[in-house]
Order: structure tokens, then sequence, then C-alpha cells
């Protein structure tokens, strides 16, 4: 219960604000209640698969292949097909970060999972074609290069700042820690009895 | 809608494709999705939160009135806060940027305020630093940020 609680403290805290706005700015308040109804329901139906992508990768991809597909030796066709996942017409920037995490655990490099979610939020095709319709092509294709240039450039500071060879200590527990521990759990319990 | 039916239709093909080739494979991986769930339901909620409510004080009226017709360096560090903060999806973004545009305001501002939009995630932070690290997600949010700085300040130069 108290561990549920300290898990639960952010969205319990933004409840509350929540609460108060309904108090003090009801306007606010119903404008944001609506924009939660409409993400919510975006999610409900985004997430479920997006976890089940997460899991068969987790299964499934075979570790010495995606470090030599998109690991630290993979060079240049390593970035690029990130930068090629990256562009894939699929989704907000939030369902790609369960995928990234799945891909740095199985030995992609830094550098180019950098890149991965670079492209996924900023260098979308279909995104860049309704920019080109409002913005014009001339600043479409600006933007595109500097932001390609930048995003490599990141890679590289984060790639140098985090991406020792094989340690991955930054990177949350993997879930099959979490599975052991529960089995630790399990069978300390089992050995009280 | 399309997003969905290729997110869909992608994973139907690979569960499919997983189940053809073991049971007990496919099986772990329903428990690793169910499990990450489990452990990212917080950070959802809370993403859930914050959209909701910067998107509910900082209306697109207000994000245009904000970033303005001003032109110069604050104006082009608050556009960049702006877009930092709102998650809006880009269909909406764009023609927002456009009529930010036309109504006044430098190139430089608009390029802030949609690359720091698309690329740094206030909102989706508590998710990005729950599954891939507070070091990875606070690094790729910082740096995301001043490229967005230094790209409006290089498409004020060539545009």
């Amino acid at each position: 219960m108290k561990q549920l609680l300290k898990q639960y403290r952010l969205p319990i805290l933004l409840g509350l604000i929540f609460l108060a706005l309904f108090a003090f700015a009801p306007q606010v308040a119903v404008r944001s209640s609506q924009k939660v109804l409409e993400y919510s329901v975006e999610m409900v139906f985004i997430i479920p698969p997006v976890f089940i992508l997460m899991g068969i990768m987790d299964v499934w991809l075979p570790k010495d292949k995606v470090q030599k597909w998109m690991g630290r030796g993979s060079g240049v066709s390593g970035t690029l097909l990130a930068l090629a996942l990256g562009t894939l017409p699929t989704g907000p920037l939030y369902i790609a970060f369960p995928m990234a995490a799945a891909l740095l655990k199985k030995g992609a490099s830094v550098h180019n999972m950098v890149i991965f979610l670079g492209s996924w939020a900023a260098l979308k095709i279909p995104q860049l074609l309704v920019e080109t319709k409002f913005l014009g092509l001339a600043f479409t294709l600006a933007r595109f290069t500097l932001t390609l240039l930048t995003l490599l450039v990141t890679g590289f500071i984060m790639e140098w700042l985090l991406g020792k060879e094989g340690e991955r200590h930054w990177l949350p527990d993997s879930e099959d820690e979490m599975m052991n521990d529960m089995k630790r759990m399990r069978m300390g319990r089992k050995e009280k009895n | 809608m399309t997003t969905l039916i290729i997110i869909y239709g992608m994973t139907g093909a690979a569960f499919t494709v997983s189940l053809l080739q073991s049971r007990q494979k496919t099986k772990r991986v329903l428990k690793v999705a169910l499990m990450s769930f489990g452990k990212t339901g917080a950070s959802l909620l809370t993403v859930l939160g914050i959209v909701g409510l910067t998107l509910g004080i900082l209306t697109p009226e207000k994000i245009s009135s904000l970033v303005g017709a001003d032109a110069g360096f604050p104006a082009t560090v608050g556009a960049a806060v702006a877009g930092a903060v709102t998650l809006i999806p880009s269909l909406v973004a764009f023609p927002l940027a456009g009529s930010i545009l036309r109504a006044g305001a430098s190139v430089m501002t608009v390029s802030a305020f949609i690359t720091t939009l698309v690329m740094v995630g206030f909102a989706t932070f508590p998710l990005e630093m729950k599954v891939l690290g507070r070091k990875f997600a606070f690094l790729r949010n910082a740096l995301g940020f001043l490229s967005a700085l230094v790209i409006a300040a290089l498409m004020g130069v060539i545009l």
C-alpha cells in the first residue's frame, strides 16, 4: 500500500491540482479535463499494441543481430537504419520510448537510439508534408537539414557520456531482473513457511 | 486513424508469427508486455495529467499571443519554452505555426517553437524517465532544447 502510494504520488498530486482548479478556475479545469479525456482515448487505443510489440522485440529480437545492425560498430548503416525506422509513419513520440529501451537493452548504441527518437519526433514523412503545406518548402527543407545535423551531434555527445561498452547502469531495471526479484521474493516466502 | 491501423497491423502480424513459432515464447511476450505496462502505469497517468493542465492553460490563442509578433531573442526563447511544455499533434501544430508566422512572428521564433514542440517533451518526461532512465531523458531533452535555439538562429540567417 505504501509502495503503491509512493509510485502514484505524481498522479495523485495532479488529481489534487485538478480539484483545486475546479474550485478556483473552473474554466481552465473543464478545458483541461476535456484534453485529458481526449488523450486518454488516444492512449487507450495506442498503448496496448505498443507494449505487446515491445514484448515481442524483447523476446524475439536476437541480441547479437541488434548489436551488429545498430550497435556501436554498426557505423553509417546502423545510423541510416535508425533514421529509417524513426521516419516510418507511426504515432506520437511517447510510444517510441519503450521501443528504444527494448533496442538499447539488446545492444543498440546510444547514438543510434538518439537518432531513432529524434527522427521519430521531428523528421516523419507525413509530418513533413503537413509542414511544407503550412510553412513552405524552404522552411521545411532548412529545418529538416539543421535538425538532422544537430541530432547527429546530440547522438555523439550522449554516446560519449552514456555509451560506455556494456555499462548501462543508467537504464532502469530490465523486466528479466524484475521477474528474478519476484521469484526470489516467492522463494523467500516459501522458506519462511 | 492510419496510425492505429499501422500499429495494430504490425503488432497483429508479429504476434501471429510469434504464436505460430512458439506458444511458450508468446506467453513470455505477454508477460513482458503486462509487466512493462504495470511499471509505467503511473507515468502514463502523470503524462495525461500534465498534458491536460498545460493544454488547459495554454490554449492555441494564448500561445500565438504569447509568441506574438515580437522578434528577437527573448521571443525566441519564449517560443521554445512554449513548444517544450505543450504536446500537440503536428496536424494542429503546423497550421498554428503557419498562422503565427503570418501574424508577423519571425522565422526564428517559429522554428524554435516547432523544433521544441516535436523534440522536447516536458509532459512526456515522466514516462521517458521511467522507461529510458533519468540521465538519458534529461540529456535528450536538454540537448534538444539547446539544438532548437541553434536551429532557430541559423534558420533566421538562412531564410
